[in-house]
């Protein structure tokens, strides 16, 4: 094997803090109930923000729209429930398959151009989107959203309750099966290829890298996640609204993504983790403006730099590491 | 019989072109000073809607609780949000300039949740309304087309706005080092030229026009907190599309955009807004350079 192959090896190794945390996550299902609805809400945003991470941290692809397939996934599982079948499974699997579609035919518009076309192209489509729910209100329920959404037992056997622990459960594995996925494809020759491509898309080429191509893979890689989480959410909450497109979810799994940090597997989750809990108890003591205490927290954590802080905090971790 | 429909609708198309050329000459003073940064300096800044915010609420604040007269109050909200741009560029903005496209998006939309917020909590979520003076209300009957005359008023002074910026940029001594500055900041300061003033000047300039424009604007558009987020995306599509070298182009996008967003809204309203997102991606995709600019 060269160096290469075996850098890979390992760095696909476990370790022990990855372990505890899935130790963790899942032991939380035997606690009382009452915390269920805002974990379910965590490993919701956390799979959202971990297919960002895929094409942002990995690929440097900068999106503002990636709403766009967190919403066709919604709306997919959804309406699945509400005309076909309320089977979860399948609304999850359809859900991602579109989401995919969807995805793939968007891919092609974020090739060309600049970060700042990029933007704009990604939150047009966001919009675009958005803009055909709301046209669409027989379909989609228009402005009062997408009711009567009900779901069937789980594999069959296990009925979503009041206080969401099947919701919970669902969630978290629906996670830690795409965390597996995105550990493996990440850790592979395609995603070295990606983070390449991110540091210098020219030079990559020349080293014969399928650049394009690469992009398009992840872009819609990414799609797939996103509506995968997108169905997550349609169906533990048994409700889709046109909310699911809006800008502020765009921007919210940005800034969830970069509290994190990008460019590393675990980024979303701690993201979600630390965002979740942070508006939480934010909006305990002020509940109308919480979203000015997110801001000055941005503006703040990108004045002071976001390497600086990252870097600060995995270099702290490395040196506890060493000790 | 026919005739007289097809003249009433030649004579509505009529009102609505007047309109939306009304509708797109705001939205030219509106995101001027956002071509000028975003498309001349590069700074992704996506707060600038807030600055006009500022501009239309200063208007409702001191015509409600002062009794200015509008007139009196325009001047003010184009210095007040001039003033505010000035200190934020000086505070703010420029620890931002020259960082990653990432970083100016996340820090500029954390001022833009900061100042949603912050009006929210200053003046409440209601939509508030500007009084117009008795003599700008109504529509004028001119060749049988409807004219408002507000909107006329809103032609006349964009207009010659646009026509002193397009000097100001192309015939003065500080258009010159402005250009000089945008195309090599190294090489202008090393001829003399103060850069960061330069900079600091202009953010001041777009942020007051801007605020000139949310007062201007508000009657038509609207003004509520959410402002800054409604109306985001326009402004980065007259950029965007209008391209990025000087400001004919964003003005030429600022009319096609206005035109094509109230005559969308009056023969498609089901499409709503759909139209204008789809022309933009295409513009985009096939002259990522935005339509009137040469790549450079």
């Amino acid at each position: 094997m060269d160096a290469a192959a075996l850098g890979l090896v390992r760095r696909a190794r476990w370790r022990w803090p990855e372990v505890v945390l899935w130790l963790l996550a899942y032991a939380a299902l035997l606690m009382p109930p009452g915390k269920f609805l805002i974990l379910n809400e965590i490993a919701i945003l956390a799979l959202f923000a971990l297919s960002l991470d895929l094409i942002l941290g990995y690929a440097g692809i900068v999106s503002l729209g990636h709403a766009a397939f967190f919403g066709v996934g919604a709306y997919t599982a959804g309406l699945l429930a509400k005309h076909v079948t309320g089977d979860p499974l399948a609304g999850l699997l359809l859900g991602a398959a579109v989401a995919t579609v969807v995805g793939f035919a968007t891919s092609l518009l974020v090739l060309r151009g600049s970060d700042l076309t990029r933007l704009m192209v990604t939150l047009g489509v966001a919009m675009v989107l958005g803009e055909i729910a709301n046209a669409l209100p027989g379909l989609s329920g228009g402005a009062d959203g997408l009711q009567g959404v009900t779901m069937g037992p789980l594999l069959g056997c296990f009925d979503f309750d009041l206080f969401g622990r099947t919701a919970y459960a669902y969630s978290l594995t629906t996670l830690f099966l795409f965390t597996l996925l995105a550990r493996r494809i990440v850790l592979s020759p395609f995603g070295l290829s990606l983070m390449a491509i991110r540091r210098n898309p020219l030079r990559a080429g020349a080293l014969g890298v399928p650049v394009n191509a690469r992009l398009i893979a992840v872009y819609t890689l990414a799609a797939a996640f996103a509506g995968t989480a997108g169905a997550l959410l349609a169906q533990t909450t048994a409700f889709v609204s046109l909310d699911v497109f809006e800008f502020h979810r765009s921007a919210d799994v940005l800034l969830v993504l970069i509290i994190g940090g990008a460019g590393w597997l675990y980024g979303g989750i701690a993201g979600a983790v630390i965002y979740t809990l942070l508006q939480d108890g934010i909006a305990a003591f002020t509940p109308q403006y919480w979203q000015f205490w997110i801001g000055l927290l941005l503006v703040a954590f990108v004045l002071v730099g976001r390497q600086r802080l990252v870097g600060g905090l995995y270099a702290m971790l490395g040196w506890a590491r060493r000790r | 019989m026919l005739l007289h429909l097809y003249l009433r609708a030649m004579s509505a198309m009529a009102t609505i072109l007047f309109d939306g050329v009304a509708y797109g000459m705001l939205l030219f003073v509106l995101a001027c000073g956002l071509a000028v940064t975003l498309g001349l300096m590069n700074f992704v800044n996506l707060a600038h809607g807030a600055f006009a915010m500022a501009g239309g609420y200063v208007t409702v604040v001191l015509m409600d609780r002062f009794g200015l007269p509008f007139l009196a109050c325009l001047p003010i909200a184009f210095a007040a949000a001039a003033l505010l741009g000035l200190v934020l560029e000086r505070t703010l903005y420029v620890h931002m300039y020259g960082r990653s496209p990432l970083d100016q998006v996340l820090f500029s939309i954390g001022l833009v949740f900061m100042a949603v917020a912050f009006v929210d909590w200053a003046m409440g979520s209601s939509p508030q309304n500007i009084k117009l003076p008795a003599w700008l209300q109504g529509r004028r009957d001119v060749f049988g087309v409807q004219v408002g005359i507000y909107r006329s008023f809103i032609i006349v002074i964009c207009g010659g706005l646009a026509l002193a910026l397009q000097l100001a940029l192309m015939r003065t001594r500080f258009g010159s080092r402005l250009r000089a500055a945008v195309d090599d900041a190294r090489v202008a300061r090393g001829l003399g030229i103060p850069v960061s003033t330069v900079f600091a000047v202009t953010f001041a300039v777009g942020s007051g026009l801007a605020g000139l424009g949310g007062a201007l604007g508000a009657e038509i558009l609207g003004l509520d907190p959410n402002f800054p987020l409604r109306f985001m995306i326009y402004f980065l599509i007259v950029v965007t599309v209008g391209g990025t070298s000087g400001i004919v182009g964003p003005f030429a996008a600022s009319l096609l955009l206005g035109v094509a967003d109230v005559a969308g809204k009056y023969y498609l309203p089901a499409l709503g807004a759909f139209m204008i997102y789809l022309v933009m991606i295409a513009v985009l995709v096939l002259r990522p350079h935005g339509l009137f600019a040469r790549p450079r």
